[in-house]
């Protein structure tokens, strides 16, 4: 392999280079507005290309270690990227990318004001993401979470009007959530005086009788559970998503909410271990369950929405369950898999979804799905996104959502719970409903009184900046479908193989 | 197993990728309308040959075989795999569609129907569906294409765009994509039961090996692929199929009588003699039960058409009655009758086509949709109506078009299977058959126009690209017949061995 400039302190680069930054764009951006966006996209570019050597090279040698400013763990702190990291990372910056193009002339309409700003808290909002990412240290974790959580409050609350309730709400359910993280990692350190990850692992096994542990074990649960908005704990969601700017919207459902089923994930698995879950703390099933109604009760309000965004938001609910479910289902073969490709899948849909979402009110202001007739001949390459990416949701063959679909229900039948593939079966029927809806209104619905003309409507396409990165998560719906079906010739399904390892194996890694 | 030989050849993905390639170079001639058409034509003339080409190698009693890739599950492979039963359906639905292509020309021109463009698209991404189901090599591969194609199907059922079109492809998707849910339930159990989910001459054995335990097992899942094949139209989950013939008449004509009911019912013939196996499926009881309800079916099937006056909507539930046959045959579990079967695909497909393509021609030269309105047709539209003739005779059994033959089959199976209730049943449906075809070939031939008077009526036919599709499939239609009865050896000798050798393979 080429000896890259710095290699080997990448990890510690993605987010220094991020941080730094976003103090630039505010120093540059009080000379020249126009600087911000160019500065921002070439930050996350370079983020993104070292992410995926990141990811390279873990695929390779195994998972990468740095030790901050030299101090060795379990003192210092250290950032630890092993296969399951790099993906997501990889995966966060990729939609992080997508959306600084994006967000261009969304803001430029949106918010002409607040330009600096907003992209100074984006900055800043990746490079939280980032931190939770690469981070191997828990509390750690913590700082990069609150990072990411309090950019968002800002960039949600930027909308001004009913965003601001949206945002307030958010800020409430989500300092709860992170006090009880908080509290969760508090316990940890009083009974083991350790917060890395991998050292935590190896200390718990002996004391996970003891109830402070366990206790601690419920407070992630369900600290991490109302970040990620799983049901019953998602009511800041659906607000925070619909009153968001657009940008704002599509990153905090396609790559924030990822975040923090990582780090759920993680401390599931890697602080705690499946023996863990296996013996003292039955849990597995009981957040199978939680997810398996939040599949159905999400795509139950969904139906019920009026707003496209707000319907998406719930889609959102009833997806994370479909993230939930695939991990409450650990013990088979393909529960984790089907976690784990699930989270690029809902990042490439919903990513896709609001994208055109925000382009159609960019472009015709319009949010309420019954006036959406004819817009598939206004706007035909935006529609044709929205609907790749609604067939994938549905899981229409070879859409990313089939994949998914496929992995839970070989686990569910594994698991001998016919219960999880009634509900995942009936999901698809669910997500059919609520989206095809749309689809009918936009291409075959006919607006009242309107007869058969064939008179050409003239295109009001979105700007070029929006609508390509809408139309490639829109190929990708499909691309990355074929790609995960042919498993193991391309190069997604190694690299969840050996994420999955990881994770069921005995801890992030050994301590060195 | 029988199975012959297996060949690496990537002929039957070229053949998938005409309708493919045919479907974007549509959109980008949106614009100009000939080579819009052309494109059609040309992919649909290539394909045909493409896939004919396979014949020789498949009467050779070999398998063609063309893997792309091994997917994430292990023992599943995503590829093709021509055997003969495969090819039989791939080359009726090849060879239609180029037919039916010169036909929408006629029809959608005359009609001056809205979004061509669209109706050519998906008309092609349904063929491109509907040949991927014939050539699947596995039930996961399969699946893939039969969601495509119910999916390119929807836009054609509500080409109208009026309320009624759209909640008659409400009622279509609703139908469609829960038996889409049931079939891949269906088939994850499968493949979490045996480990593959390849289409294997005489059943996958792992699937009969399972034991007594698994019995109840089995029978339900049986029962799960049978609602995954909603597409056959079996009662009582048939009225998608009536509520579709809203769409334009080819619509209806191809992908009706055609494309999506057969796939349905090419299914359960791969279910029953390639994943279950006629022996597991005698030993399960699961024949009988299907046979029944296929019995079932053909009757009251036949009783609701009587009620018909809507020509296509009679002709509807004809089909209905008709795939039932096929169900019956392969229900039967005897040579003869799964021979039947697969010799009915193809011959109700040319007759039931002609059927519907006459019922077109009708309502682009007069505008008429009910029987009732259709006296004195026969005399201003001779060649439409006595093609129409010919095959509701070969509908009912009768010479001289193809359908006594396949018939003929059918009662046989149920002779060598000793069910001779079956063989009652077969009359009885062939009886209401004839009670629900003649009045319409009464009406036309024999009653005068409504207030019309003496006077010599004028002869007005379709438009020539609509006369000749209709024209060539009658006459398929009779030429089956006389090469069977006369042994002339012309085209369909090589018909008639193909079925010869898929019964060979699918009967070990």
């Amino acid at each position: 392999m080429v000896r890259l400039f710095l290699a080997e302190h990448y990890p510690v680069l993605i987010i220094v280079v991020s941080l730094f930054s976003a103090f630039t764009i505010l120093i540059a951006g009080w000379v020249n507005k126009k600087t911000c966006l160019p500065i921002s996209l070439a930050t996350i570019s370079v983020q993104l290309l070292m992410a995926i050597f990141i990811l390279r090279q873990v695929m390779s040698s195994g998972a990468v270690h740095y030790w901050l400013g030299g101090w060795a763990p379990p003192w210092g702190i250290e950032y630890v990227i092993d296969a399951f990291n790099a993906y997501v990372l990889v995966i966060v910056l990729f939609i992080c990318l997508i959306t600084a193009i994006y967000s261009k002339r969304s803001i430029e309409k949106e918010q002409p004001h607040k330009i600096v700003p907003f992209y100074v808290i984006f900055q800043l909002l990746v490079t939280g993401l980032c931190g939770i990412t690469v981070t191997g240290d828990i509390f750690n974790l913590y700082v990069f979470l609150e990072i990411a959580s309090l950019a968002a409050y800002a960039l949600i609350a930027a909308a001004g009007g009913r965003a601001l309730k949206a945002s307030y709400n958010y800020v409430i359910m989500g300092s709860i959530g992170a006090c009880f993280y908080l509290l969760g990692v508090g316990f940890l350190y009083a009974v083991t005086g350790s917060l890395n990850m991998a050292d935590l692992s190896h200390l718990l096994p002996p004391l996970y009788g003891n109830k402070v542990v366990q206790a601690a074990f419920v407070f992630f649960v369900v600290g991490l559970s109302i970040k990620m908005a799983l049901f019953p704990l998602h009511i800041w969601q659906p607000d925070a998503y619909t009153y968001a700017p657009s940008a704002v919207t599509v990153i905090i459902a396609a790559a924030m909410s990822k975040v923090s089923i990582y780090a759920f994930i993680r401390v599931f698995f890697s602080v705690f271990t499946t023996d863990f879950i296996r013996m003292y703390v039955p849990i597995a099933i009981v957040i199978s369950w939680i997810a398996a109604v939040a599949i159905i009760v999400g795509s139950l309000i969904a139906i019920m929405q009026t707003n496209l965004k707000r319907m998406l938001a719930y889609s959102s609910v009833s997806q994370v369950g479909y993230i939930v479910l695939g991990v409450g289902l650990y013990s088979t073969q393909w529960g984790l898999h089907g976690a784990l490709i699930h989270i690029l899948n809902h990042a490439i849909t919903k990513g896709c979804l609001f994208l055109a979402a925000g382009a159609i009110i960019y472009r015709s202001g319009l949010w309420n799905i019954r006036d959406f007739e004819g817009l598939g001949k206004k706007m035909p390459y935006t529609c044709a996104a929205f609907t790749l990416a609604a067939l994938s949701m549905i899981g229409v063959p070879p859409s990313v959502g089939f994949v998914t679909k496929l992995c839970l229900l070989l686990a569910s039948l594994e698991a001998v719970e016919y219960g999880f593939v009634a509900v995942i079966l009936a999901s698809t029927l669910l997500n059919l409903v609520y989206f095809w809806r749309v689809i009918d209104r936009m291409y075959f619905v006919r607006k009242e009184g309107e007869e058969e003309t064939e008179h050409e409507i003239e295109k009001e396409e979105a700007p070029v900046s929006m609508l390509v990165p809408t139309l490639i998560l829109g190929a990708l719906c499909i691309i990355a479908g074929i790609l995960w079906l042919a498993g193991a010739k391309t190069a997604l399904l190694p690299i969840v193989d050996q994420a999955v390892n990881a994770l069921l194996g005995t801890g992030v890694v050994a301590v060195p | 197993m029988t199975e012959g030989a297996i060949v690496s050849s990537y002929i039957p993905l070229f053949a998938i990728l005409c309708p493919a390639t045919a479907s974007f170079l549509i959109l980008l001639s949106s614009k100009r309308p000939n080579v819009r058409e052309s494109w059609t034509i040309i992919a649909g003339i290539l394909q045909f040959s493409l896939i004919a080409s396979m014949i020789p190698t498949i009467l050779n009693d070999e398998v063609i075989r063309c893997t792309f890739f091994p997917t994430m599950f292990k023992g599943i492979a995503f590829g093709f795999k021509v055997d003969a039963f495969g090819l039989i359906f791939a080359l009726t639905a090849s060879f239609l569609w180029i037919l039916v292509s010169f036909y929408s020309v006629g029809y959608m021109r005359s009609l001056r129907e809205h979004a061509q463009t669209r109706y050519y698209f998906c008309f092609a991404i349904a063929i491109f569906g509907a040949i991927g189901v014939a050539l699947s090599a596995n039930l996961l591969t399969m699946y893939i294409f039969f969601e495509i194609l119910t999916v390119s199907t929807y836009p054609l059922v509500i080409h109208d765009q009026s309320k009624e079109a759209i909640s008659a492809g409400h009622k279509y998707f609703a139908y469609l994509l829960t038996a889409g849910v049931f079939l891949l339930f269906a088939i994850m159990m499968t493949y979490y039961l045996t480990g593959t989910t390849d289409f294997t001459g005489g059943g996958i054995k792992a699937l009969a090996e399972l034991g007594p335990a698994y019995k109840l097992t089995l029978v339900i899942l049986f029962f799960c692929f049978l609602l995954g094949f909603m597409k056959a139209a079996w009662m009582p989950f048939h009225s998608w199929l009536p509520t579709a013939m809203i769409a334009p008449t080819p619509v209806s004509a191809l992908l009706h009588a055609v494309a999506v009911v057969k796939a349905g019912v090419f299914g359960i013939v791969r279910i029953v003699c390639y994943i279950y196996g006629v022996d597991l499926m005698t030993s399960l009881g699961l024949g009988l039960a299907l046979a029944c309800i296929a019995g079932f079916t053909m009757i009251v099937a036949n009783l609701f058409a009587i009620a018909q006056d809507n020509l296509k909507r009679r002709l509807a539930y004809s089909t209905i009655n008709q795939l039932s046959y096929i169900i019956l045959g392969v229900a039967l579990l005897s040579p003869k009758g799964i021979e039947g079967a697969m010799i009915h695909i193809p011959f109700h497909g040319f007759m039931k086509i002609t059927l519907f393509l006459c019922a077109g021609a009708i309502m682009v030269v007069t505008g008429k949709k009910n029987i009732s309105e259709m006296g004195g047709i026969g005399k201003k539209m001779p060649v439409t109506m006595l093609a129409f003739t010919i095959t509701a005779f070969g509908m009912c059994g009768i010479p001289p078009a193809c359908g006594f033959i396949s018939k003929w089959f059918l009662c046989l199976g149920t002779l060598q299977a000793e069910e001779i209730i079956f063989l009652f049943v077969l009359l009885i449906a062939s009886l209401l058959d004839v009670v629900y075809f003649f009045p319409i070939i009464h009406t036309a031939f024999f009653k005068r126009a409504e207030g019309g008077g003496e006077e010599e009526t004028e002869v007005k036919e379709a438009p020539l690209f609509m006369l000749i599709p209709l024209s060539l499939t009658a006459i398929f239609s009779v030429l089956f017949f006389l090469d069977f009865i006369l042994r002339l050896n012309i085209i369909s000798m090589y018909f008639y061995k193909i079925v010869e050798v898929a019964v060979g393979n699918a009967i070990p």
